[in-house]
């Protein structure tokens, strides 16, 4: 692919800053690919790990945090483990996340994973432990993937894999006093329950593909 | 021997059976495990995508409870989150900046002084292969497994430092004391898909698609695993990889502390096998390890 990258991006302060923030130092990468040789979701990225490495030394902010490539980490840290520069490219994965969360930024076509995590965290400040049946029914209500996963149900309900009742740990005071303390001291604006522009996306997403399967 | 046990979400809902298995096992080989009183979720992959200091402060919250009931060591089963755990500990112990905040968060003083094991390693280094071999009442005989041990039990090796990182052989090395036959298979650390079960399930069909295709050609009739996220991709979703990519795998997907409970002559019945969604007992049988369950 070719790009014109102006001088004013070269020089911005991206890379500084999650040199800063992240602690991984990714000058250190010389492009030899061996992250993406390994990941096992590289197929579905748009910019393989190493483009992304090569694109945040680069300082292309907006291309990065609006490309798939993180949100389809599956965090197995295969590129961790081997980088031979000992750069840590899954928490660098993490924290492009983290800063696409904050600055809002969330690709069209990849709306499901921002949405599940949001959910999966909500859960457990709720209940302390995971209750997978409010996972599971909130991410396919508000995904707009109402029956997915349904003919899974019946089974795991009769081998009983899985509680119709929450299980709610005893101290969930200490624990939503931890989940709003690492807001504020992680300056992580914490949103309300039901997300509404990732919600959006994901309904309006859903929308067209029946349209255009229709058509 | 004792340790606080820390079962993890997981262990109570879609991995009873490993819950169970485990108790088991520990109850043959007089290993105590006490489970820590109101333990939370370790936060598993989405906390540490969104938020940083959560991903440390709900595992420190854990290993906080089970120092508190007096216990030195935790162990844990599920690989997610031994290495969350063991993450934790890691930055508690070396990095000043994030144990300040930390402390802060849950408000009490930690340096990272619980140990974390996971239950495979207690098993092996700690028991000893040689004592667990002594034990053995049943052998496995005949059983051609392929050791399935995913992403988190050997990433990154310098935290978890458990194993080989690219040839890992724990579980291997147990199937062999108790005498089942695990084949040489170039899959063991590949990826299932794990998070992405509810998410991209069709990132987790493809790729756990593959396991099961490469166990299936290296003459495999099961897949052992010491991890929930891997058990439930390669056993509950097999009947879906079989639609999508027009396949017959049946192949059951053990935990490592099933086949053990066998071994060491638990009752099969205390052992979960009903659970599974790719029924076991019939393999079970043609290798003349079960009579009728």
């Amino acid at each position: 692919m070719k790009w014109f990258i102006s001088q004013d991006t070269i020089k911005g302060p991206f890379q500084k800053i999650l040199e800063k923030e992240c602690g991984e130092n990714v000058r250190l990468c010389y492009q030899c690919g061996k992250c993406s040789a390994g990941c096992p979701v590289s197929y579905q990225m748009d910019y393989l790990p190493n483009q992304i490495i090569r694109m945040v030394q680069l300082g292309m902010q907006d291309e990065v945090l609006s490309s798939k490539t993180m949100w389809l980490c599956a965090s197995c840290l295969a590129c961790t483990a081997r980088c031979p520069r000992e750069i840590d490219i899954a928490e660098i994965m993490d924290y492009l996340r983290r800063r696409a969360y904050k600055k809002q930024v969330i690709p069209l076509e990849e709306t499901e994973v921002p949405l599940f995590n949001k959910i999966f965290l909500r859960n457990i400040e709720l209940f302390g432990r995971l209750y997978e049946m409010g996972l599971i029914g909130m991410f396919n209500l508000l995904s707009g993937e109402f029956f997915k996963d349904i003919f899974l149900a019946p089974k795991m309900f009769l081998k009983n894999k899985i509680e119709i009742l929450p299980h709610r740990a005893k101290n969930i005071k200490e624990i939503r006093a931890i989940f709003n303390n690492s807001g504020k001291l992680g300056k992580v604006k914490r949103t309300r329950l039901f997300y509404p522009k990732l919600v959006f996306l994901n309904l309006s997403r859903k929308l067209i593909g029946k349209i255009e399967k229709y058509k | 021997m004792k340790y606080a046990y820390y079962p993890g979400c997981s262990l109570h809902s879609t991995a009873k059976e490993y819950d169970l298995s485990t108790k088991e096992v520990a109850k043959a080989l007089n290993i105590e495990l006490t489970e820590i009183p109101d333990w939370v979720c370790c936060g598993a992959t989405p906390a540490h995508i969104t938020m940083h200091l959560l991903s440390l402060a709900l595992p420190v919250k854990n290993l906080i409870q089970a120092r508190k009931m007096g216990a030195d060591e935790v162990v844990t089963c599920c690989a997610a989150c031994f290495s969350r755990l063991k993450i934790a500990n890691k930055f508690m112990e070396d990095d000043p900046a994030h144990r300040e905040k930390v402390e802060k968060i849950v408000g009490e003083e930690y340096e990272g002084e619980v140990k974390v094991r996971h239950f495979l390693d207690v098993l092996v280094n700690y028991f000893g292969l040689k004592n667990l071999g002594e034990r053995v009442t049943k052998k496995l005989s005949g059983l051609k497994v392929a050791c399935y041990y995913g992403c988190l039990l050997t990433r990154p090796p310098e935290v978890t430092q458990l194993d080989d990182l690219e040839d890992p052989h724990l579980i291997d090395d147990l199937m062999r004391t108790i005498g089942a036959e695990p084949v040489q298979w170039p899959y063991k650390t590949e990826c299932c898909g794990a998070s992405f079960s509810l998410t991209k399930t069709d990132i987790v069909l493809k790729l756990s698609g593959d396991i099961l295709q490469m166990a299936h050609d290296e003459g495999a009739r099961a897949i052992v695993v010491a991890c929930p996220l891997c058990q439930s991709n390669l056993d509950l979703r097999q009947d879906a990889i079989n639609k999508k990519y027009k396949k017959n795998f049946n192949i059951p997907v053990f935990y490592f502390t099933q086949l053990l409970g066998l071994a060491l002559g638990v009752e099969p019945g205390k052992l979960g096998f009903k659970k599974h969604a790719v029924n076991p007992v019939p393999l079970l049988r043609e290798n003349g390890i079960l009579g009728n369950l």
